[in-house]
């Protein structure tokens, strides 16, 4: 009797979820079709983002029209694991429209070295004019850029870097030692205009040995070193906001009180540290306790250092592909482009928050956040 | 004398193991206070903490280890009984809890939308949409499993490189932000105690009297130790397999829902990630064979706190984090090594050496 009861329930219970397959089922794929035009209708309405720095772009088009052909160009990404992934495709897409007088062939190689070998060999065998690389490895490339360079076609790299070879013609990116020296310069003009005597820093690192958390951690303690601040702790918080808030809920039990600078490599990691320290009730922000300083300056960020809860935010610009279309111009006049390019970083803070520094001797502007700062970035 | 069969009593439980394991990680602690000067229980003291945004809480490494472990305790509860019934274990559950919260998450804001403050849907309906889409996904892991008799690692590998995908297609390849603090609720705190323990403790419950009021728990182990068997008995052994999958995927889709509430927000590339190992890892830790059958759920509970333990504790010692594959690395070692058929020959052997000696 009770088994029978039992193999009721049991069934029921498979019955139930069964139906609850097919209606899932339904749900998910219904939503997905009809929306998908919308996402593409609603690409270009967002547009106006990058208007200053593609602004030359558009001047150029008419020219290349006058050209009739068009310059194909292969594109192979890394993948789209991040809202910084996202906008540096966009911003090749936009920039390599047909319209600006190109023919892009993008490959989204999801983080797969291999494929992105692949993607590389298969725009070779289309005969593309130009290879544009964000390479997802710094080691393996020689061959394949060995027979790029046979087939004539000038690779430009992007963002990451490529360790074992020099067969391309430039690099585009961010210096992320730059970034995080800026960070640090930043934080000693406003210390001392604040009259802070004493810097106690808890840093929350990237994922280790990225490029983006070597450079960053280096640049900010190189100045960290000069100054004689205290880093009290670096943890890595795997760029991810769960790491974040994990790290900083333990910093806030190992260092209670004994804090007042807490760095974040990433914009996510920030936004993990604000609920840490909120549930730690470590207040953060402009006058308060704690200077939070992040990297990224995503539109997410921004709106934080807007809200008065990020002190300063250093920005890596994704939008590398005006400045590699420069570098093709250079090409196509008979020019040779600089073999190392950096692609201009924008530094936030709001009004109160704007000191002038310098890094390496060069002054430094920083940009105030305002709704339209925030509009515009990605 | 009552005592020596306490300890007897001590020693052949299987919870010796996993307890042993997490007082190991916690004396640690102990140490690392005392030699710093801290005090010696530190590490153990729970305070209430006033917060600027959730009023007063409990606060505390230990109430940290609780909160933290929370999601790779739910996914070891369902692992526990699919590693039972199935001698395999679900390697999808990490990716699955990814593609519940991508889901709910959508669900939420409405697709393609990146950063919302106001729900698209009421909450409720998120949530078990959520939810109900990691049964989904344990009914299809259950049915390659329990129906088409494909082995599970195989079986499994399937969602467990589709579901995150799917989870980036259902969010458009964005990280969904719901900044609604309703939503929040599944990470936070109600009253002093943070949510994901409540959850994690009613989950406990629930299965736990499931187990023991029905002969459910019974006919798992049974089906686990021998199917045919099972069958023979009357026993619907295809059925049961099926469920430990869809329980599984239940409480994956649960443990989505915390891990994006926590941080409100659905980052399909990163909820989840390297769970389902940490699950596995919490099921053998407690003592559970992997080869199926007998099983005891507190051994899988305890094993996902005190891994969570090693992390808080290399946090509190200030070591890298990175380092803590390295711990679970050793710990595992000690762990397959002790359960070794070598190994447990030498020990019978060598207690039976004893007890005759001691006759003599």
């Amino acid at each position: 009797m009770k088994k029978k009861v039992l193999a009721v329930v049991l069934a029921s219970t498979m019955a139930l979820a069964l139906a609850a397959c097919g209606g899932q089922a339904a749900a998910t794929s219904a939503p997905a079709e009809p929306a998908a035009p919308a996402a593409v209708e609603e690409a270009p309405a967002e547009e106006p983002a990058p208007a200053e720095e593609a602004a030359p772009a558009e001047e150029a088009a008419p020219a290349e029209d006058a050209g009739g052909d068009l310059i194909s160009v292969g594109f192979a990404q890394v993948g789209h694991e991040s809202d910084w992934r996202t906008a540096s495709t966009k911003s090749a897409q936009d920039v390599f429209s047909e319209a600006n007088g190109y023919n892009l062939s993008f490959v989204d190689c999801d983080n797969d070295s291999a494929a992105q070998l692949e993607a590389v060999r298969s725009f070779i065998e289309q005969d593309v004019d130009y290879i544009i690389i964000d390479p997802i490895v710094s080691t393996g490339w020689d061959t394949v850029l060995g027979e790029c360079e046979e087939a004539g076609i000038p690779v430009i790299v992007i963002d990451r870097t490529i360790d074992d070879s020099d067969k391309y013609v430039s690099w585009v990116g961010s210096d992320f030692l730059t970034e995080g020296k800026a960070a640090g310069e930043w934080l000693k003009a406003y210390a001392d205009a604040q009259g802070i005597k004493e810097i106690n820093a808890l840093i929350i690192q990237g994922t280790t040995g990225s490029s983006a958390q070597i450079g960053r951690t280096d640049g900010f303690c190189e100045v960290a070193d000069r100054e004689g601040w205290t880093v009290l702790d670096k943890q890595t918080g795997d760029f991810t906001e769960a790491g974040g808030q994990e790290v900083m809920e333990s910093f806030c039990k190992s260092y209670a009180g004994k804090f007042n600078v807490v760095v974040c490599e990433n914009d996510n990691e920030a936004f993990g540290a604000m609920t840490a320290m909120d549930n730690a009730g470590v207040t953060y922000g402009p006058g308060n306790d704690v200077i939070l300083i992040s990297y990224d300056a995503c539109t997410a960020g921004l709106k934080e250092v807007q809200a008065g809860k990020i002190t300063a935010d250093f920005e890596c610009n994704p939008l590398a592909a005006p400045t590699v279309e420069q570098v093709i111009k250079t090409l196509q006049s008979g020019g040779t482009p600089e073999a190392q390019i950096l692609v201009p970083d924008n530094w936030y803070a709001l009004k109160d928050q704007i000191v002038p520094f310098s890094v390496d001797g060069n002054a430094m502007s920083m940009t105030e956040v305002t709704d339209a700062v925030i509009e515009a970035q990605y | 004398m009552n005592f020596k069969t306490w300890l007897m009593k001590v020693k052949k439980s299987q919870l010796l193991l996993p307890v042993v394991a997490m007082i190991l990680v916690m004396a640690v602690n102990i140490i690392h206070d005392a030699a710093t000067g801290a005090g010696a229980f530190s590490f153990f003291t729970i305070t209430l903490q006033r917060t600027t945004s959730n009023g007063t809480i409990l606060y505390g490494r230990i109430i940290d280890i609780l909160n933290r472990g929370s999601e790779a305790a739910l996914l070891a509860l369902g692992m526990t009984l699919v590693v039972s019934a199935s001698a395999g274990t679900d390697i999808s559950v990490g990716s699955v809890m990814s593609l519940c919260a991508s889901f709910c998450c959508m669900l939420l804001a409405g697709y393609g939308v990146s950063s919302t403050n106001d729900l698209a849907v009421p909450l409720v309906v998120g949530v078990i949409a959520g939810i109900l889409m990691g049964c989904v996904c344990g009914a299809f892991n259950g049915l390659l499993v329990a129906r088409l008799n494909i082995q599970p690692m195989v079986a499994t590998l399937i969602l467990y490189s589709a579901a995150r995908a799917i989870g980036l297609l259902v969010c458009n390849d964005l990280i969904v932000y719901i900044r609604n603090d309703s939503f929040g609720f599944f990470g936070s705190f109600l009253g002093p105690i943070p949510t994901p323990i409540i959850i994690t403790a009613i989950c406990i419950a629930i299965l736990a009297l499931i187990l023991k009021k029905t002969a459910l728990g019974m006919y798992i182990q049974s089906v686990g130790i021998n199917s045919r068997a099972s069958r023979i008995a009357g026993l619907n052994s295809k059925m049961i397999i099926h469920l430990a999958y869809i329980v599984c995927g239940m409480f994956a889709g649960i443990a989505g829902i915390v891990a994006s509430s926590r941080i409100t927000s659905a980052d399909s590339n990163n909820i989840g990630l390297y769970l389902e190992m940490d699950a596995i890892l919490a099921v053998a830790l407690g003592g559970n064979s992997l080869g199926g059958g007998k099983f005891s759920l507190a051994g899988s509970i305890i094993g996902a706190y005190t891994i969570q333990a090693i992390t808080t504790t290399l946090y509190a010692l200030g070591v890298s984090t990175n380092q803590a594959p390295v711990f679970k690395a050793i710990i595992v070692i000690l762990i397959v090594a002790i359960q070794a058929p070598p190994v447990k020959a030498f020990i019978r052997k060598r207690n039976l050496n004893k007890a005759t000696k001691g006759v003599a």
